[in-house]
């Protein structure tokens, strides 16, 4: 049999995460360059119909159902999956770097002895190498890594960055595999999700959103920012330090952990643009940043850019706002 | 309760102009300022807070050389109250893997109830060195974790996902805890905690002492070998407004005014 490529598919309430697919459509490029065949993995209880959406990708797809996997539990998890990767012995597995995939992919690496790099945006094989791309400091640089020489890998991958790409179905075999998991993992139990409080500012409603991070340096300085939003008659949202700290509750959140925002316009002040925020806010129609560091990576996702000060640049943009529509501030 | 906190002293980035070494593997790190890496103050902080309810002790864990002492003594002025550096040449070039192998080897002889990490390092990012670390011991973990309460022989968390939901779950303790940023709110340091934290022992310990052998560390016990280290090429650059901050404000309220928004 030809050496497989495993994609683990992720899904979480019913809902497959597009991070799923996102990874089956790169699956199907690399299982091309490397001459494997794509094998799509599901773990769940009674997932057997939804499984079929995955065959669409895969050339086959291994369906674990059991009881006990109906939420995602890395223990669980990793005992159905070690046994499933000694068998197939893909040479590559491919898991979300997600909250999922972080609380996995390192132990499950461990235990099967196979090297791992993780929150990868690029992968290459070549001359029997397989190559990373991922980034370091917050997105300020990249680095191009190799992986030990290993008869089978595992990455994780960042979300929304390979691109769903739909191609002629595969229509892939599903075939079921009996779950290893004899008893009930006590070690490690899910005991419920947590949807954030009711109530509470809707960001994600806002047409006009000034957008604050690290930049604003103390918690006395977060009016400079209210005055603006005031005057645009906008909403403020923020990167999570802000959150972190305190000194903005986390309904402002945008970015991966938070809310995905799309407003008419979105002012980012003091924000570096860590990649967790930016995929928050990247939809937004006009984009304009102000920050110090013009190799803020901020600067490669908005429309204008200002290197300067926003202590300088807020107050007088205020002032300008309110000239323009005939107020006083 | 022995609580084992492991730290990482790295570079503020967030707020730096980085430049890439003559080698292209690293960064310029003159000029840079070190300090702990964010995710483990929260760690340190979450740890002090365990000992203050629970009672026992808490050990702070760095692997580096004699900077990472700072690193160590901000802890210890938190309230931690003991010290360990694993150093030795041999640990040059380690990726997180063979980090989190020292680290293991370093434990193995300690007693613990919990281990703190911060859930990844601002540096690498490669959010791994908990989950290792808990494997290579035999112990459970959880990561991204937002809120820890221990009863008995209980860790009850709550994980963070994406799009502000949550995760309620249980672990038996011992086990691995990582930590994300925002768990707490750290505490400022007191000169009283200062001071104490200068009569704090920091024991170091390097290979032999380990019991590890040199395979198993630096770069012929890692999983990634840094090829090559790069600005990210631009897809798409922002147009740069100039001129001083008036010129530039009267600019953007142009901007907004032509797209309706004022």
């Amino acid at each position: 049999m030809m050496k497989e490529l495993f994609v683990l598919a992720e899904h979480r309430q019913g809902q497959f995460r597009d991070i799923t697919f996102e990874m089956l459509s790169k699956g199907v490029e690399l299982a091309e360059k490397t001459g494997t065949e794509l094998t799509a993995v599901m773990l769940g209880k009674n997932v057997k119909d939804q499984a079929k959406a995955l065959a669409e990708y895969a050339k086959r797809v291994l369906v674990v159902d059991d009881a006990k996997l109906e939420n995602f539990n890395s223990e669980a998890y990793q005992t159905v999956l070690a046994q499933l990767i000694k068998e197939h012995k893909p040479l590559l597995t491919l898991i979300g770097h997600t909250s999922f995939g972080v609380d996995l992919a390192p132990s499950l690496a461990v235990l099967l002895n196979i090297p791992l790099a993780t929150d990868c945006i690029g992968v290459e094989y070549q001359n029997d190498t397989l190559a990373v791309t991922r980034q370091m400091y917050g997105g300020k640089v990249n680095v191009k890594a190799t992986l030990n020489k290993a008869e089978s890998y595992m990455i994780t991958v960042r979300q929304a960055t390979f691109p769903v790409q739909k191609k002629t179905p595969a229509n892939g075999e599903i075939i079921t595999v009996p779950s290893p998991l004899s008893e009930e993992i006590t070690v490690k139990r899910f005991l419920e999700y947590v949807p954030p409080p009711p109530g509470g500012v809707d960001i994600t409603a806002a047409e006009v959103l000034v957008g604050v991070g690290r930049g604003i340096k103390d918690v006395c300085n977060i009016p400079i920012v209210e005055e603006l939003a005031k005057a645009l008659g906008g909403t403020v949202a923020c990167s999570r330090p802000i959150v972190d700290k305190g000194w903005l509750p986390s309904d402002r959140q945008v970015g991966t952990s938070g809310k995905t925002v799309k407003p008419k316009v979105y002012i980012a002040l003091g924000i570096s643009g860590a990649f967790q925020h930016v995929l928050g806010m990247k939809g937004s129609a006009l984009i304009i940043s102000v920050n110090k560091d013009a190799n803020a990576p901020i600067f490669s996702v908005a429309d204008y850019g200002v290197v300067d000060d926003l202590f300088k640049v807020v107050p007088s943009l205020k002032n300008k706002i309110y000239e323009l529509k005939g107020q006083k501030a | 309760m022995d609580i084992i906190v492991c730290v990482k002293h790295v570079p503020e980035t967030a707020e730096s102009d980085l430049k890439i070494a003559a080698n292209a593997k690293s960064i310029e790190k003159t000029g840079l300022v070190f300090d702990i890496n964010e995710w483990d103050d929260y760690g340190v902080e979450e740890a002090v807070r365990l000992k203050e309810k629970h009672g026992g002790t808490v050990t702070v864990i760095t692997v580096g050389s004699e900077e990472a002492d700072s690193t160590l003594r901000k802890s210890l002025a938190r309230g931690a109250d003991k010290g360990l550096r694993l150093a030795d040449p041999k640990f040059e070039g380690s990726d997180s893997y063979a980090v989190a192998k020292i680290l293991a080897r370093a434990i193995k002889n300690l007693p613990f109830n919990v281990i703190i990490t911060g859930t990844q390092a601002s540096d690498d990012g490669n959010a791994v060195v908990g989950p290792m670390l808990a494997r290579l011991l035999g112990v459970p973990h959880v990561t991204m974790v937002k809120k820890l309460e221990i009863n008995d022989q209980i860790a009850k968390v709550k994980r963070e996902l994406e799009g502000s939901l949550e995760e309620v779950v249980e672990v038996r303790l011992p086990a691995v805890v990582s930590v994300q940023t925002g768990i707490n709110e750290p505490r400022y340091v007191s000169i009283m905690g200062i001071r104490k934290a200068m009569q704090k022992e920091i024991k170091i310990m390097g290979l032999t002492d380990l019991g590890l052998s040199e395979n198993e560390v630096g770069e012929a016990g890692s999983w990634l070998k840094v090829d090559k280290m790069y600005v990210p090429p631009v897809e798409k650059q922002a147009e740069f407004l100039k001129g001083n901050p008036d010129e530039v404000a009267a600019r953007i309220a142009e901007i907004l005014k032509a797209k309706g928004l004022i």
